[in-house]
């Protein structure tokens, strides 16, 4: 009985840290659909799982077979993770078909993970950009352009289909156990590629902050965009410090040499397309959001490096 | 005392220092920097070699800092010279040590200087920020003083022969000054154009490593003598609130003059360069 009045929400990525948390956190209140294209999550009753490509027809099946109440879109390839194409095809065009998909089952509430990489890396960027920042990562580089264009795509459904009710999150480097993204992956190494006279500002957020923050959202219904930050910043040099890492330096001058050395060493913690972020701070005003939501990190600076320090 | 001071700067610590320190905001995070990269550790590092410039080196004479708002937001502009922003520096230690009231201020730099490598993390660890009217606009409303060179580059860069002949003003930070309503104190600064002397600016070098300017200087900072002159608040609030281009320029025109007759007074007072 309890089954049926139960809300079902669908969370894509189910295979990713943060998917994960989240689950976990709302399996006891929600019957979760869990989906990832990599692989079939076992993440125990009543968690249902599936593998599946939103690419192909038999994506659909699973809206003829489950009604949902929500969707968490989590999943998303990396910038770092296999080609363009292949990115393109699966953060765009895969999210567009779930959004028409959404549209077409009337799944009333929609939340979508972003990244704060969108804004890009540029020295021209003032600090504390808020929501109507131009988007200008796909002016500096070709490689964040599915980033950048799902934005764009998910802006558009925001703003045609009220229905859905879409939340748009971007957050700032999320890090701690088990994020593989490529600034939680630096600091987990033992030695850290740095770029020689630079040493931007950062905000990070721990995973634990992410997942409430993300559920927060979900639950609140309050759709828009929405930076998700803390008001705490530290420089970058100094994160790598605090994590216990050897820095290794890599030559600024001229800059076309520091990205010959990324795409040599074939780093995934450094790769070339992302070498601004290592020069330019990209800072984020997260205040929208946790006035909106009265959501503040628990998690310390100390925390997340702490964590990261314990590693080595 | 601060610290963390390099031991070749030791030499050059003083009690004074501390004190001044107390004076820096208190909005950093956990880590001691602020949104705009403002570093406390950083000041501290570099307060004594900016008090021997200003006391020793270049022998700053200051007037008129009873001028400045012992408190709240405030616009501090100044005529711009000397290639590297070495008047900016003497602006804001003239702030910091005020004996009428101390201020940290913020200063706007030009926006190719983040691009220079350890000098852009430098100037921001200190408070210089990018010069982006956003960037100054939060500022404002935190209530902070900030110092405004609206020749930018056009000041900076200028050869010798041009020396104190004003260069085309932004109307940026009459903008602000007008839509925030923030007291302007204009602030004439004698001695820097002389300081690093440039012949010619290397137009195509300049192309070449991406810079606003490469200029041809005399291979050396010259210990010149700097004076400081800080004029009485000036208040220009609009007569509509959507005003038009043609007001904030009128009133820009203003504090051009104002700032030169600060800079003809330096002069006046100024028997020779290294006095």
């Amino acid at each position: 009985m309890e089954s049926q009045t139960r809300k079902k929400i669908l969370v894509t990525g189910a295979g990713g840290a943060l998917a994960k948390k989240v689950i976990n956190k709302l399996k006891t209140k929600y019957t979760i659909v869990a989906v990832d294209f990599r692989t079939e999550i076992d993440l125990g009753i009543p968690v249902i799982s599936y593998k599946v490509d939103f690419n192909k027809r038999i994506f659909e099946d699973i809206f003829r077979e489950h009604k949902f109440d929500g969707i968490i879109h989590l999943g998303r390839i990396g910038s770092t993770e296999s080609d363009r194409f292949n990115r393109y095809n699966a953060n765009v065009i895969g999210t567009r078909k779930l959004l028409d998909l959404a549209k077409k089952y009337n799944v009333p509430r929609n939340l979508i993970l972003s990244t704060y990489f969108v804004y890009g890396a540029s020295p021209y960027n003032p600090s504390l950009l808020d929501e109507k920042t131009p988007l200008k990562a796909s002016e500096l580089t070709m490689d964040l352009v599915d980033s950048v264009e799902l934005e764009n795509l998910a802006n558009i459904y925001l703003y045609k289909y009220p229905e859905l009710n879409l939340t748009i999150l971007r957050p700032c480097n999320v890090a701690g156990p088990g994020v593989r993204n490529t600034f939680s992956t630096l600091l987990s190494e033992k030695n850290a590629p740095v770029v020689m006279g630079f040493n931007p500002l950062m905000q990070y957020i721990h995973i634990d902050d992410m997942r409430d923050a993300v559920c927060l959202a979900f639950e609140k219904n309050k759709p828009g965009i929405y930076n998700v930050a803390p008001e705490d910043y530290i420089a970058f040099q100094d994160a790598v410090k605090l994590s216990g890492c050897n820095k290794i330096y890599i030559p600024s001058i001229p800059p076309i040499l520091t990205e010959r050395i990324a795409k040599f060493m074939k780093w995934k913690s450094f790769p070339a397309h992302l070498i601004n972020y290592y020069k330019f701070p990209v800072i984020i005003d997260g205040s929208l959001f946790s006035t909106t939501f009265n959501w503040k990190p628990i998690k310390t600076l100390d925390e997340i490096f702490s964590y990261y320090r314990g590693l080595k | 005392m601060a610290p963390n001071t390099p031991k070749f700067l030791k030499f050059l610590q003083s009690k004074e220092i501390g004190e001044y320190i107390k004076h820096f905001p208190n909005n950093v995070g956990s880590s001691g920097y602020d949104p705009w990269g403002f570093n406390l550790k950083g000041v501290k590092n570099i307060l004594p070699l900016s008090k021997f410039l200003y006391d020793s080196f270049f022998r700053v004479e200051a007037s008129g800092l009873e001028n400045i708002p012992k408190e709240g937001r405030c616009l501090i502009i100044g005529n711009h010279s000397g290639q590297l922003p070495l008047d900016g520096m003497l602006v804001g230690h003239a702030l910091l040590t005020n004996p009428n009231g101390s201020r940290a201020p913020k200063a706007m730099i030009e926006r190719f200087l983040p691009t220079v490598p350890f000098i852009g993390n430098m100037l921001n660890s200190l408070g210089a920020v990018i010069g982006d009217p956003v960037n100054c606009e939060r500022m404002l409303n935190m209530e902070e003083a900030i110092i405004v060179f609206p020749e930018g580059v056009r000041g900076s860069g200028k050869t010798f022969q041009n020396r104190y002949k004003l260069q085309r003003f932004g109307s940026g930070f009459m903008h602000l000054a007008m839509k925030h309503k923030t007291p302007i104190i204009p602030v004439g600064i004698v001695g820097c154009e002389e300081s690093i002397i440039s012949i010619a600016d290397i137009k195509p070098l300049a192309k070449l490593l991406g810079m606003p300017y490469a200029p041809l200087i005399f291979p050396a900072v010259l210990p010149t003598k700097v004076y400081l002159h800080f004029g009485k608040p000036m208040y220009f609030n609009p007569k509509t609130k959507d005003y038009r281009e043609t007001e904030a320029n009128q009133n820009v025109i203003i504090v051009k003059e104002e700032i030169k007759n600060l800079i003809d007074l330096g002069l006046t007072k100024r028997k020779a360069i290294f006095e």
